[in-house]
């Protein structure tokens, strides 16, 4: 073959991949809600790569001369302390900075592992089929059967609380949901002609399963992608609070709500703050899964 | 129909000894064998250890064992809490009421209010008022429920003084369980002032619970809503002159809401999950609470009895209304 042909070969394919993005675009800017959660997302990521630089304070500092100071806003407000301190004195504003970086760290790990796993035990549920698929599809019931939070929480308890263990829990609490859309995608794929025809050339299962079908599977997957990332930071926050995450001095932001309990009443800020950043960023998450989906996905229907 | 049921339930059995293979497992994978888990820090002397060992039959082979504790969960017996050292089977089901009756009361909020909002929306679609609630929805849906638990509290219970924050009712009550519901209960009573104390409790975590079932439930009728709108038998209906409230209210509403009931019936995962949350943070003495000090208290009888009923309850109501939207929808019931 000809070196020109390769060429041209590969050159339809990257204006492919590029009318892809654009048409993907054109579909995701016309959800307005979704626009604005990408760029609030972006804002939050950039707040925790850049945490050590606009944090005022540490985050484990404390300052003894500054028990429960409020919000500068509010009478007794320091300048020092834009969002208040807690009732160790270590700056809010602060810990609500660095509490970033593991919220998206869980989502991240979370979605990546459960994600890798799901998908792939899914794919041989697909294509192998019979007894394998029987037993894969029954396992994936049984951990379905428990409440994803109860389930998480037992494992975090067999394991010991931490967040790595927390991370643990919840994606395999979350990858029978990745199992699930994979198998019905790939069983929806099997029998169409540019499978068979793969076959037929003479291409083997592995590069089948992952090169061939996968990429024709990817829409709904990656609509779960945003939906697993924000129940993973919301049941990763739960922990948290539970005491069975994150452990303090960390500032992930449930544990942040967890020490913060017994001030509810005299002091909002340390109560209020956390949990309106969890509220956020998960907000802004489903907003583009949303957006997402009506963009990636259209027999989803738009509504 | 009767071919559906019986493929239906023969699904469930092997996800049922499964649900009980992880039950008992759970004992098995914690560090330690089991008399040191339950002897805790006090320690136990090797002859001591030895004996209990057998007693409870851990000596034996695993299978056994397993058999063992299958055969004894059918018949109900759990085995004994540590803490309490009463059948887990009837601390559980002392309970589990106090759970019911919240989730009831969280669901019936979710729609009463989720139904008619998602309605509205959909007959607006595209206008203000449709934007502004299924943005309100969404928050609803992302809301971390422990921190919303807590807001209400800072709110209602303490600047506003409206309503108590914990417990099921005042302490100035007492009666004895009837129904297990405090709200009959304490209307069988007669007591004065019981049934008002008994509601004022239950009024926020029943919001706390109800708020992502209800934005789940608003945001599913309003698309089932659109969906049958469109249909060929809605337009006829409007055709024929019938009055915009009876086409929405009545054709569409009927076909719309067999989706929504499944979602409402598969919010029970969701519910027993978040009842962990809602009941920790109001002090509710339901099974949600008692999973989460059980597992603080290294209670592990109790961890694994109520994790194996919290799954058989939650197979249960999938299996109902799996068979429900079997009965409704035939097409359900031919496929495959």
């Amino acid at each position: 073959m000809s070196e020109q042909a390769i060429d041209t070969a590969t050159d339809t394919r990257s204006t492919g991949v590029r009318a892809m993005l654009k048409e993907f675009w054109h579909y995701f800017s016309e959800n307005r809600g979704a626009v604005i959660g990408l760029w609030f997302f972006i804002g939050v990521c950039l707040v925790a790569l850049l945490a050590d630089l606009i944090a005022p304070h540490g985050a484990t500092m404390q300052y003894r001369d500054a028990l429960l100071t409020p919000p500068v806003w509010q009478d007794g407000g320091d300048w020092r302390f834009l969002l208040g301190t807690d009732a160790v004195g270590r700056d809010m504003l602060s810990r609500l900075i660095y509490g970033s970086r593991y919220s998206l760290f869980v989502g991240c790990i979370v979605v990546t592992v459960a994600m890798a796993v799901g998908v792939t035990i899914g794919l041989i549920a697909g294509f192998i089929g019979g007894a394998v698929d029987t037993l894969i599809m029954r396992l994936m019931d049984i951990i379905l059967s428990f409440p994803s939070l109860l389930l998480a929480l037992v494992l975090v308890a067999i394991l010991g609380p931490s967040l790595t263990n927390a991370m643990v829990a919840i994606a395999i609490v979350q990858q029978p949901h990745y199992v699930r859309l994979t198998r019905a995608a790939v069983l929806g794929e099997r029998n169409k002609d540019y499978v068979t025809a793969a076959k037929v050339a003479g291409v083997r299962p592995l590069r089948l399963m992952f090169y061939t079908i996968l990429p024709n599977c990817m829409a709904p997957l990656i609509v779960q992608a945003a939906l697993s990332f924000s129940t993973a930071i919301l049941d990763a926050a739960a922990l948290g609070f539970l005491g069975m995450g994150a452990q303090p001095p960390t500032p992930e932001w449930g544990t942040m709500l967890a020490e913060a309990r017994e001030f509810i009443l005299r002091a909002w800020w340390v109560v209020t703050l956390p949990g309106l950043a969890i509220l956020l960023t998960v907000l802004a998450i489903n907003l583009m899964g949303d957006g997402l989906r009506d963009a990636l996905d259209p027999k989803l229907k738009r509504s | 129909m009767f071919q559906f049921l019986i493929r239906r339930i023969g699904l469930i059995i092997p996800t049922f000894i499964g649900v009980t293979i992880a039950a008992f497992a759970f004992i098995r994978v914690l560090p330690g064998d089991p008399v040191l888990l339950m002897a805790g820090e006090r320690g136990v002397t090797p002859e001591r250890h030895a004996a209990l060992m057998k007693q409870f039959g851990f000596d034996r082979p695993i299978y056994e064992q397993y058999f063992d504790y299958f055969f004894s969960a059918l018949g109900g017996d759990l085995g004994n809490s540590l803490v309490t050292k009463k059948p887990v089977w009837d601390e559980f089901f002392t309970l589990f009421p106090a759970t019911l009756e919240l989730s009831v009361c969280a669901i019936i909020f979710a729609v009463l209010v989720g139904v008619p909002a998602g309605i509205f929306a959909a007959t607006r679609r595209g206008s203000w008022p449709d934007q502004t609630i299924m943005g309100t929805a969404l928050v609803g849906y992302s809301m971390p429920i422990f921190w919303w638990g807590l807001l209400l509290i800072i709110l209602f219970s303490g600047t506003l003084g409206w309503t108590p924050v914990s417990g099921r009712i005042s302490l100035l009550y007492f009666f004895k369980p009837v129904t297990g519901f405090m709200l009959i209960d304490s209307l069988l009573s007669g007591q004065k002032g019981a049934f008002s104390s008994a509601l004022s409790h239950l009024i926020l975590p029943t919001i706390v619970l109800g708020t992502i079932p209800l934005a789940v439930v608003a945001r599913q009728t309003r698309s089932a809503m659109l969906e049958v709108l469109s249909e060929d038998y809605v337009r006829t209906a409007r055709a024929k002159g019938l009055s915009p409230v009876r086409v929405v209210g009545v054709h569409a509403l009927r076909n719309a809401m067999i989706p929504v009931i499944t979602t409402i019936g598969l919010q029970v995962g969701v519910l027993l999950a978040g009842a962990i949350l809602t009941e920790t943070i109001f002090s509710w003495p339901g099974i949600g609470k008692w999973m989460v000090d059980s597992i603080f208290r290294r209670d592990y009888p109790s961890v694994q009895g109520g994790l194996l009923m919290i799954a058989v309850i939650v197979m249960t109501v999938n299996l109902i209304v799996d068979l429900l939207y079997g009965l409704v929808n035939p097409r359900i019931r031919h496929t495959r």
